[in-house]
């Protein structure tokens, strides 16, 4: 039978009288339990993880150029070293230079999400900041400005 | 293939077994809820699992032989023990790479002919980049270089094309010319051996191709017909030939 909104207790109550109707029919075995011995043997019936076979398609001489290719590419996915190589080859861009790049990056598309206050705020830094290099001042810390805050009127 | 030696309770190991012989298994193969006690063994215990290759069987203790060959060994990765038996009649296997015969079109499914007791069956849309719109031009008496999907005494074998990435990775129709030939599968195993001195010889006579099948086939294709007949030549022949045999009559040929 289909009952929505069937309160989970029921539902519990319901399944445990289907366990026990079912038990009490089941028919069991008076022996122990057998422990399963986890066997180390692995069955096997093809000879390829044996024997380490190469693969079957070849080309001599460069009578077929793609397969040529296939073969070191068959090949080596067995000893796994080109691959390897083929990770470091791929970075044109070295390490470092991306971290600088995602220095700056944060900066700029960090600033797009500012409220119109802080946009403020920031412009008045960088006018700031600009005053300082040219007196040569070697602070790279520019000195933030104090949010404005409420000011409570007084009394 | 060079006979290794395996561990003192396998002396077996190079020698002749026939059916009904029963090998015992080093004891750190048994995990029982002694296995602090092996752990604490001192030796090399191989990490992982044992392979029974084929030819072998698993049985209480120990392996079972049902085949009729050489036992052979392998230590790493676990340590492997297989028969290395001899046969002409191919049965099929998951996981090997064969040339089959399209012999029928049923439908949207290719019957091939794998040599062994059933013809293997091929779907359509098991090759690279093939959809419904878009099929593969696969006619009757083409040759086809694929592995088997499915394949035990229960099922008929199925094949495919594409490896579990989804590229063909090589398989699919061979192309036009060539000559396709049958040998012995203990041969195919010897010529796929990592290091195959046939293999090298025959690499620097003349440029060819040469598509190896699991079943027992051989495709060859070389410039001339009179080049690909030389190397089926000598493909069939080097079974039974030594290796002086062999070179002698590889410098007959390279000297023409």
């Amino acid at each position: 039978f289909m009952q929505r909104g069937l309160d989970s207790q029921t539902k519990k109550q319901l399944e445990e009288e289907e366990k026990k109707i079912i038990s009490e029919e089941h028919w069991y075995l008076d022996v122990p339990d057998l422990k399963e011995k986890e066997s180390c043997i692995i069955e096997e019936r093809s000879f390829l993880p044996c024997e380490d076979l190469v693969y079957g398609r070849m080309s001599f001489k460069g009578f077929n150029p793609e397969i040529e290719k296939l073969m070191i590419q068959m090949n080596s996915k067995c000893k796994g070293e080109d691959i390897e190589e083929d990770d470091k080859m791929e970075a044109d861009v070295s390490d470092e230079e991306m971290a600088r790049r995602y220095e700056t990056l944060v900066g700029t598309i960090g600033k797009k999400f500012l409220r119109k206050r802080d946009q403020r705020v920031l412009k008045d830094d960088d006018e700031d900041e600009d005053d300082e290099v040219e007196e040569g001042n070697s602070n790279t810390i520019p000195s933030k400005r104090a949010k404005k805050m409420f000011l409570k009127p007084q009394d | 293939m060079a006979a290794e030696r395996g561990t003192a309770a396998e002396t077996l190991v190079g020698q002749v077994v026939l059916p009904g012989d029963l090998l015992l298994l080093p004891a750190h193969y048994d995990e029982d809820a002694e296995g602090e006690r092996l752990r604490l063994s001192a030796g090399a215990a191989p990490q992982g699992r044992l392979l029974c290759g084929p030819g072998l069987r698993r049985s209480g203790a120990g392996l079972l032989v049902t085949k009729c060959g050489l036992l052979r060994h392998r230590p790493a990765g676990g340590g492997a023990f297989w028969v290395d038996s001899q046969q002409k009649r191919y049965v099929p296997v998951k996981g090997d790479h064969v040339i089959g015969i399209v012999t029928a079109k049923v439908g949207d499914v290719f019957r091939l002919d794998v040599g062994g007791s059933e013809p293997a069956s091929l779907s359509y849309l098991a090759f690279e980049g093939a959809t419904k719109r878009n099929r593969p031009n696969v006619q009757v008496g083409d040759l086809i270089y694929g592995q088997f999907l499915v394949a035990n005494k229960d099922m008929e074998p199925e094949m495919v094309c594409i490896d579990s990435s989804g590229k063909s990775s090589g398989m699919g129709i061979i192309g036009q010319d060539g000559f396709l030939f049958k040998v012995s599968l203990g041969l195919i195993r010897k010529l796929l051996a990592p290091k195959c001195e046939i293999i090298q010889e025959l690499s620097q006579l003349y440029p060819f191709e040469l598509v190896l099948g699991m079943n027992g086939r051989i495709w060859v294709k070389a410039k001339t017909v009179q080049q690909t007949l030389i190397i089926v030549n000598i493909l069939e022949a080097c079974e039974y030939m030594t290796a002086e045999q062999r070179k002698q009559a590889l410098a007959k040929l390279s000297g023409n």
